[in-house]
C-alpha cells in the first residue's frame, strides 16, 4: 500500500456542480442507496431533517395531548379526564414540548445548516452527528414506553420531590422519565460537543468569528449552555433514580437529605435551558429578517454579544423559579435584580430587529410575516416575564395561570414561530422547491389569531385565580367563558399548525422550482444547489466578510470572498480545518464515511437504561459491554482517516 | 484577495496531534464531565451545610488508604505524561511503558478504594452522608474504569505498532482524559478527607 501523505498544498480552482470534481466528489460522499444508507448515513443534511421531521412529530403528539387537557378544562365540572389522567397528561405535554420538541426542532435546524452555512463539507464529528440522533430518537421512545400502560410520569415537567419520591410515587412513572432524562442529557451533550468544535475547527478559510451568521453564535451559546448545564439535570435525575432504587437519602429530610436540593440542581439547569431552546430560534430571525428586508442586520456585534449575554445572565437567575420557597430575602433581592437585568441583552436584539425592519424594505413573504410576529409575542412575553421577576408579583402569581399564558408567549413566540418561519426561508434550500405563499400567509393568520385567543385569556384567568395544573373547576367561579375561549383558541392553532403541515407536504412535490437563491439572499448555503449536494461545495469557498454574496453590492471595502473559485478537496472525503478566531487553514481533515456504528452504539445504550429501568443488572452488564465493544470498533485508528501510517 | 493566504501553504493531513478534532472533542468532554463533578461536589457542600447532626456523622474519614491511594494516581499520571512525552518522539516503547506502568497504578487504586469501601461501618442506606460518600467515590470509581478501558485499548494499539512521532492523537486523547481523573480525585479528596478536618 501506498503510505499515507502527511502534507499537502492544497489545490485552489474553479469548479460548479457537475463538472468533474464534482462528479468525483459525488462517487465518494455518496451514501449506499436503499435502507442500509438510510440506517448508516452521518450526512448532517439527513441528520438535520431526521430531528426536524421527528421533533415535528413530537410536538404533535405533545399538542394532540394539549387538546385533550383543553377539551377537559372547556366547561367546568367535566369528567373526560381522571385527575391521575390529567397529571399524566400535563407531564408528558411539557416533557415533550420542552425536551423532544423544543431544543431538537432547533439542533436540527443548526445540524442542517451550520456546515452550509460555515463552508464546510459536515460537522466535525458525523458519527457524533448520527448518534446523536438515534439516542435522542430513542429516548423520546423510551420516555412514552410507560404512556400507554397509563403509567406516564405525573409530576410535572420539574418533578419536585418530594412528590417525585418513592413514598408518594410507587411506580415506574418516575424512574421512566429520571432514566429517560439520563439518556437524553447523553445526546443533548455529545450534539453539543459536535456543534462547539464546529465552529472552532471547520469554518471557511477567511471566516474569522465575527462573520459567522448570528443562527451560529445562538446555537454555539446554547451548546456551551448545555454543557454547562445539563450534567446538573442528569445527575438530579440520577440522584433521585438513587434514593427512589437504591435507598440513597439525597431528598430524603428524614435522613438528612434536602428537598431543596432537587430544585437548585433542576433550575440550574433549567434556567439555562429555556435560553438553550430560544436564542437559536433568535438566530434564525437574526439571519432570516434582514434577507427579507434587503439589508444587512442593524447591529451585527450588538446582536452577537447579547446572544451570548444572556446565557452568561441565565446561569445567575435560577433561584428566580424559587422565590416562593422561603429562601432569605438578601438573595432573593439579588436574584430579582438579576433576573431583571437580563430583559437589556434581549431588548437590545429587540431594537435590533426593529430597526432591521424599519430601515429596510421588507418583502412581504410567509417568513417574513412569522419572523415579526416572532417579534411581536416576544415583547409580550417579555413584559409578562419582567413581571414575575418582581418577587412580590410571583408570590402572587406563581401556581396560577398566568404563568402557564407567560410560558406559552415565550416558548411559543420565540421557538415555534421563528421555527415555522425558518422552515418557510429554508424549505427551498432544502428540497428545491418553494412552499406556497398564498396558503402560506392564510396559515400564518390562522396560527397568530389562534394562538392568542388561545393564550390571552390565560393572563385573564390567571389573575382571577384559576390555578395550573387543575383538572377542573368549580362552575360558580365564572372562569367558564374564558376557559371555553382559550379551548377555542387552542383547536384553532393547532388547525393553523395542520395548514402549515399540509403546505410542506404538498410543496414538497408541487412546489414552485427554487433555484439556488430564491431569497437573493447572502449567506454561503444559498451558493449551492437546492437540495445541496452531499459535499456540499465543490470548492471549499473563501470568505472575505460577512455578507460573501453581497459583496459587490455593499460595497464595503476592496475585499471580496472566492464562492466557485476555492480549495479543491477531493481525495477521498475530506474538509477543511481553521484556526479558532482567524479561520486560517490549518490541516486538511479526514472525514470518516457512513457507518452502523452510531446506530449500534445508540441501540446498546438505550438498552443499558431498558435493563436498569426493568432491574435486570445482568442485562445492563451485557449492553453495556456492547457500548464499549461498540466505541472500540468506533474508534479504531484507521489508515482511511489517516489516523496510522503503518 | 483572499485566497493570497492560502496559496503555497504546505497543510498537514489527517488526524496530527492537537489538530484533530476528536482532541478537541475531548477537551469539550471534560469540560462538561468537570461541571458533572462540581454539581456532585456541590450536592455535598450543600447537604453539609444544611445538617442537623455533626458532619461527617463518624467524624473526618480515616487518611489511611485515601492518601496512599492519592499519591498511586498522581504517579499513574506522571508515567503516563512521560510516556506521551515518548511517543511524540517516536518511541513507542516508552509509550507501552507508560500505559502498562499506569494500568497497573490505577487497578491498585481500585484495590484501595475496594477495601475502603469494605471497612465502611455505614452503607449508602445509612443516611445522606452515606448516600454521598458511596455515590460520589463510585461515580470518580466509574470514571476510572472508563479510563484503565481507554489504557488498555490504547496499550492494544500501541503494541501493534498503530503510533509513531506523527500519528498518535488517540494516546494524547486517552492520556488527557486520565490526567482529568487524576485531577477530578484530588478535588473529591479534599472535599471527604481535608474538608472536614479544616473546620
Ligand atoms: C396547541 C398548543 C398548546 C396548547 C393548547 C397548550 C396547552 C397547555 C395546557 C392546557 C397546559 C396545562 C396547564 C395546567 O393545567 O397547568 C400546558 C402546560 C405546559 N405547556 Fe403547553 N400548550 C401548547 C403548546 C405548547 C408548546 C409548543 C410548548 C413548548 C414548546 C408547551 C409547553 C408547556 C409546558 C412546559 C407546560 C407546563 C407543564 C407542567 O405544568 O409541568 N406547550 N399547555
Amino acid at each position: 500500500m501506498a503510505t499515507i501523505e502527511t502534507h499537502r498544498t492544497p489545490v485552489i480552482a474553479r469548479a460548479a456542480d457537475g463538472s468533474a470534481t464534482s462528479q468525483k466528489l459525488q462517487r465518494t460522499w455518496d451514501g449506499k442507496p436503499g435502507l442500509g444508507g438510510w440506517l448508516s448515513t452521518v450526512d448532517h443534511k439527513e441528520i438535520g431533517k431526521r430531528y426536524i421531521v421527528t421533533a415535528f412529530i413530537f410536538l404533535l403528539i405533545g399538542g394532540l395531548e394539549a387538546l385533550a387537557m383543553r377539551v377537559q378544562l372547556a366547561r367546568p365540572n367535566q369528567t373526560l379526564l381522571t385527575p391521575e389522567q390529567y397529571n399524566q397528561l400535563f407531564t408528558m405535554h411539557g416533557v415533550t414540548m420542552i425536551f423532544l420538541y423544543a431544543l431538537p426542532v432547533l439542533s436540527g435546524f443548526s445540524n442542517y445548516l451550520w456546515p452550509l452555512l460555515l463552508g464546510s463539507r459536515d460537522m466535525a464529528f458525523p458519527r457524533l452527528n448520527a448518534l446523536s440522533y438515534w439516542v435522542f430518537l430513542f429516548a423520546g421512545i423510551f420516555l412514552y414506553c410507560s404512556f400507554p400502560l397509563g403509567k406516564a410520569p405525573n409530576d410535572g415537567w420539574f418533578n419536585y420531590v418530594p412528590y417525585a419520591s418513592l413514598a408518594y410515587n410507587p411506580g415506574p412513572n418516575i424512574d421512566v422519565y429520571a432514566l429517560g432524562m439520563v439518556l437524553l442529557g447523553i445526546s443533548t451533550t455529545v450534539g453539543s460537543i459536535n456543534f462547539v468544535v464546529t465552529l472552532a475547527r471547520t469554518r471557511a478559510p477567511g471566516m474569522s468569528l465575527n462573520r459567522v451568521p448570528i443562527l451560529v453564535w445562538g446555537t454555539v451559546t446554547a451548546s456551551v449552555g448545555n454543557l454547562f448545564a445539563v450534567p446538573a439535570v442528569s445527575l438530579a435525575f440520577f440522584l433521585l433514580w438513587m434514593d427512589r432504587q437504591a435507598g440513597a437519602h439525597f431528598f430524603d429530610s428524614t435522613a438528612g437529605g434536602q428537598p431543596l436540593l432537587w430544585q437548585h440542581l433542576f433550575w440550574m439547569f433549567g434556567h439555562p435551558w429555556v435560553y438553550a431552546i430560544v436564542l437559536p430560534a433568535m438566530g434564525i430571525v437574526s439571519d432570516g429578517l434582514p434577507v427579507l428586508c434587503r439589508r444587512p442586520l442593524v447591529g451585527y456585534t450588538a446582536v452577537a454579544l447579547s446572544t451570548v449575554t444572556t446565557m452568561v445572565l441565565g446561569f445567575g437567575v435560577w433561584v428566580h423559579h424559587m422565590f416562593a420557597t422561603g429562601l432569605p430575602i438578601l438573595s432573593l433581592s439579588y436574584f430579582s435584580a438579576a433576573s431583571m437585568t437580563i430583559v437589556i441583552p434581549s431588548a437590545v436584539a429587540v431594537f435590533a430587529w426593529i430597526a432591521t425592519i424599519w430601515t429596510g424594505r421588507p418583502v412581504f413573504t410567509t417568513a417574513f410575516l412569522f419572523f415579526t410576529g416572532f417579534v411581536l409575542l416576544f415583547v409580550i412575553g417579555g413584559v409578562s416575564g419582567f413581571m414575575t421577576a418582581a418577587v412580590p408579583v410571583d408570590w402572587q402569581l406563581t401556581r396560577t395561570y398566568f404563568v402557564v399564558a407567560h410560558l406559552h408567549y415565550v416558548i411559543i413566540g420565540i421557538n415555534v414561530f421563528p421555527v415555522v418561519g425558518g422552515i418557510y426561508f429554508w424549505f427551498p434550500k432544502a428540497t428545491g422547491r418553494l412552499m406556497n405563499e398564498a396558503f402560506g400567509k392564510w396559515t400564518f393568520w390562522v396560527m397568530f389569531i389562534g394562538f392568542n385567543v388561545a393564550f390571552f385569556p390565560m393572563h385573564i384567568l390567571g389573575l382571577l385565580g384559576m390555578p395550573r395544573r387543575t383538572y377542573t373547576y368549580a362552575d360558580n367561579l365564572g372562569w367558564g367563558t374564558p376557559n371555553l375561549i382559550v379551548t377555542i383558541g387552542a383547536f384553532v392553532f393547532g388547525l393553523g399548525i395542520m395548514l402549515f403541515l399540509v403546505n410542506a407536504f404538498v410543496s414538497l412535490r408541487h412546489g414552485r422550482p427554487a433555484g439556488p437563491n430564491p431569497w437573493d439572499a447572502s449567506s454561503l448555503e444559498w451558493s449551492t444547489s437546492s437540495p445541496p449536494p452531499v459535499y456540499n461545495f465543490a470548492v471549499i469557498p473563501m470568505v472575505a466578510s460577512r455578507y460573501p454574496l453581497w459583496e459587490n453590492r455593499l460595497d464595503d471595502g476592496p475585499d471580496r470572498s472566492s464562492v466557485g473559485t476555492g480549495l479543491v478537496l477531493d481525495k477521498e472525503r475530506e474538509t477543511i480545518g481553521t484556526s479558532v478566531l482567524d479561520a486560517e487553514p490549518d490541516v486538511i481533515l479526514k472525514m470518516p464515511g457512513d457507518s452502523y456504528l452510531p446506530l449500534l452504539v445508540a441501540v446498546a445504550m438505550t438498552a443499558v437504561f431498558t435493563c436498569m429501568l426493568l432491574h435486570s443488572w445482568w442485562g445492563a452488564g451485557i449492553a453495556a459491554v456492547a457500548t464499549f465493544l461498540g466505541s472500540v470498533g468506533w474508534l479504531w485508528p484507521r489508515r482511511a482517516l489517516a489516523q496510522i501510517e503503518t | 484577495m483572499a485566497e493570497t493566504f492560502i496559496h503555497n501553504r504546505q497543510l498537514p493531513v489527517g488526524s496530527q496531534g492537537h489538530l484533530a478534532s476528536g482532541w478537541w472533542g475531548m477537551l469539550m468532554l471534560i469540560a462538561t464531565e468537570a461541571m458533572l463533578f462540581a454539581y456532585l461536589l456541590f450536592s455535598y457542600f450543600y447537604l453539609a451545610s444544611h445538617a442537623l447532626s455533626p458532619w461527617p456523622p463518624n467524624g473526618p474519614p480515616s487518611l489511611r488508604i485515601a492518601v496512599p491511594g492519592t499519591l498511586i494516581l498522581i504517579a499513574g499520571s506522571v508515567v503516563m505524561w512521560w510516556g506521551e512525552r515518548g511517543i511524540e518522539r517516536g518511541k513507542t516503547r516508552r509509550l507501552i511503558v507508560g500505559l502498562s506502568l499506569a494500568l497497573v497504578l490505577g487497578v491498585l487504586f481500585l484495590v484501595l478504594q475496594g477495601s475502603e469501601w469494605k471497612g465502611e461501618p455505614f452503607t449508602l442506606r445509612t443516611n445522606v452522608y452515606g448516600s454521598l460518600y458511596f455515590t460520589i467515590t463510585g461515580f470518580h470509581m466509574f470514571h476510572v474504569i472508563v479510563g484503565l478501558l481507554v489504557l488498555a485499548v490504547l496499550l492494544v494499539w500501541a503494541a501493534r505498532g498503530d503510533f509513531d512521532a506523527n500519528r498518535h492523537s488517540a494516546a494524547s486523547i486517552g492520556v488527557i482524559y486520565w490526567h482529568f481523573v487524576t485531577i477530578v480525585w484530588l478535588a473529591v479528596f479534599f472535599t471527604f478527607y481535608i474538608a472536614p478536618r479544616l473546620g
